[in-house]
């Protein structure tokens, strides 16, 4: 019973730890490059989840003072952690934006994106 | 509170703005742009050297808002340091012109003005960001004007381009979850805050686990031995001057993070008895400055080699901070300087080589030293101070690396450093040989080999003599910027 209450009171920080374990692994064992990209947008997200999952109360309002709800901090949301991950979102969107014009340049290149059949077209033109 | 501190960073990122901008109207304003930016940053920069070195720490606050609110920048003799060095390497990188150092001609090199600006207005803000959030910011700025410039050189480097964006990526995320498990804990990001809100929670567990994800993330950025694996490939294939870069300032800032890790976020004593960490740095880069220096030999391109030689290099940094004493970190601390200019001089003469002959391999190379005497005894200063001959300044970092050795007792460091000398001295008397003592094979490209123009000699000659010059005065770095750093550090 331990183990339920701890898994059902932290199951959110569980759900992250899977999102970065599905994620990492498509990085680092999927051949297709385009996928590899899916899978960092996995991460990344997992980890703005974690951020905006640390920043909820119970019965939290939107941050924004409000005279009916009074100024104790416990009955707000914390603002932070949402503005951090807004930067990370725009960050992570760049980074998808940068890697897909990256793909469009290889498939143009190598007519694949598959890891391997790359690899191999670039050792057979050494120069 | 001085906002000179801030003022190395925004030269670079207005100018950064105005270079792409009036690159579109006039070809040539974007280069005078980018070298105006880099200009005002440079003297910014030595500015706030010469102030921290009178009065001591910096603080500037973003907005007015003071922290733990607001975002701080300080500048303080570390961060100074590595400001300093960051801008006059990129200022020299700069004046090399674009056709040898980036492959392409004026014409297309426009946006390539303003993402050299981005690049090394995010490696500024990392080293005077007081927050930890904000460094992750400039870390993501940095690394996509990175792997933006690395794709100047052609397919090959866009395959090792989304390789290093892949891996950087998850590099920069192990950062923002570590960055996330301190915030819960203490609910500050402020640097000195944050130090002060840890005491307390040293025997964290969730501590534990921030400090183990920031430093593989900036492990995998600085190319620490065991997950070097995108280096070779990033810095071989992208062009001359985004190698040197690249290999001379980029890996050296994530190095930066560590250090700053250590002394500033953390008390030292942390990661020293806490937490082994300096003890698992040491002994990885132990290892990936053997493996490294081996690997550099077995090379047989100019460039590639050069790239192994930065694993093993920047893994004598990693040594340094393993040490945790105070000539150890000052050791590392001045290696960081010493490479930024023996590394971008290689790389720039790699790239004057393959400008006016078009060859890349080494054993091409052969009786090159008689067309180009100039250029070729910049390689010569250059590949003297890799090997650690003295006055170059090569020498005395190692020195002090081989002094931190000997004081923490750790002979197998010490023997590691000697021993990798003796590698090194493999690799570059193998090309000095080719170079001066080998007669050329008779190869077209190398009979008709003249000494290139101003413009690509006056950055390498520049370099080679600082690095006699650094060599020189090493004494007076040591004493005025760098034992103050190297005080935090329990003897």
């Amino acid at each position: 019973m331990v183990v339920l209450d701890l898994f059902v009171s932290r199951y959110v920080y569980f759900m992250t730890v899977v999102l970065l374990a599905i994620g990492l692994y498509g990085m680092l064992g999927k051949r297709n490059l385009l996928k590899k990209l899916i899978s960092m947008n996995i991460f990344q997200t997992a980890i703005f989840l974690f951020f905006i999952e640390g920043a909820t109360k119970l019965g939290g309002s939107v941050p924004v003072v409000d005279e009916l709800i009074g100024i104790e901090a416990a009955k707000y949301i914390n603002p932070l952690p949402h503005v951090l991950i807004l930067t990370g979102i725009v960050v992570g969107l760049s980074l998808t934006g940068v890697a897909l014009a990256f793909l469009l340049v290889l498939y143009r290149a190598y007519k694949t994106l598959d890891d391997r059949a790359i690899m191999a077209n670039m050792k057979e033109n050494l120069e | 509170m001085s906002s000179l501190s801030i003022l190395t960073l925004a030269p670079l990122l207005l100018f950064c703005f105005l270079s792409a901008l009036f690159g579109i109207w006039r070809l040539r304003w974007a280069y005078a742009m980018a070298l105006m930016g880099m200009v005002l940053a440079l003297a910014a920069g030595v500015t706030g050297l010469y102030r921290v070195l009178a009065d001591g720490r910096l603080r500037y606050f973003l907005g007015g808002w003071p922290p733990p609110f607001g975002i701080e920048y300080v500048l303080d003799h570390l961060s100074a340091f590595m400001a300093v060095i960051i801008v006059f390497i990129g200022l020299i990188s700069l004046i090399y012109p674009p056709q040898a150092g980036l492959y392409h001609t004026p014409r297309r090199v426009v946006p390539a003005y303003g993402l050299f600006l981005l690049l090394i207005g995010g490696l500024v803000g990392v080293v005077i960001t007081g927050d930890i959030f904000n460094l992750f910011v400039f870390l993501e700025i940095y690394s996509l004007a990175s792997y933006a410039l690395i794709t100047l050189g052609g397919d090959k480097a866009v395959v090792a381009s989304f390789r290093y964006l892949v891996l950087g990526t998850i590099a920069g995320s192990f950062y923002l979850l570590g960055v996330g498990f301190i915030y819960f804990s203490t609910g500050t990001l402020n640097m000195a805050d944050a130090a002060q809100r840890l005491l307390p929670l040293y025997g964290s567990p969730t501590i534990m686990a921030a400090v183990a994800l920031i430093l593989v993330g900036m492990g995998i950025k600085m190319a620490l031995f065991p997950l070097h694996v995108w280096l070779p490939d990033a810095h071989s294939y992208a062009p001359p001057v985004v190698a040197a870069i690249l290999a001379a300032i980029q890996i050296e800032v994530a190095a930066y993070v560590v250090v700053r890790m250590m002394l500033t976020v953390f008390q030292p004593q942390y990661f020293i008895d806490i937490m082994p960490v300096t003890t698992i740095i040491g002994w990885v880069a132990a290892a990936g400055v053997i493996f490294g220096s081996v690997m550099a030999i077995a090379q047989r391109d100019f460039k590639r080699m050069l790239a192994y030689s930065t694993v093993a290099q920047v893994a004598y940094i990693g040594l340094g901070i393993g040490l945790a004493n105070p000539l150890g970190l000052i050791g590392a601390l001045l290696h960081i300087l010493n490479h930024a200019f023996m590394k971008s001089c290689l790389f720039l003469i790699a790239g004057g080589i393959r400008h006016q002959t078009g060859l890349h391999a080494i054993p091409q190379f052969a009786g090159l030293g008689r067309r180009m005497p100039l250029m070729m005894s910049a390689f010569t200063v250059a590949a003297l101070s890799m090997v650690g001959i003295p006055p170059t300044a090569g020498f005395f970092s190692k020195w002090y690396l081989v002094l931190g050795g000997i004081e923490a007792g750790n002979w197998v460091f010490v023997a590691v450093i000697l021993a990798s000398s003796l590698l090194t001295a493999v690799y570059f008397f193998r090309m000095i040989e080719k170079f001066f003592a080998t007669p050329s094979g008779g190869d077209p490209a190398v009979e008709q080999a003249r000494e290139p123009s101003a413009r690509i000699l006056a950055p390498i000659i520049t370099l080679a003599a600082g690095i006699i010059i650094l060599g020189l005065i090493n004494a007076l770095i040591v004493s005025y910027v760098l034992q103050p750093v190297a005080a935090l550090l329990p003897k």
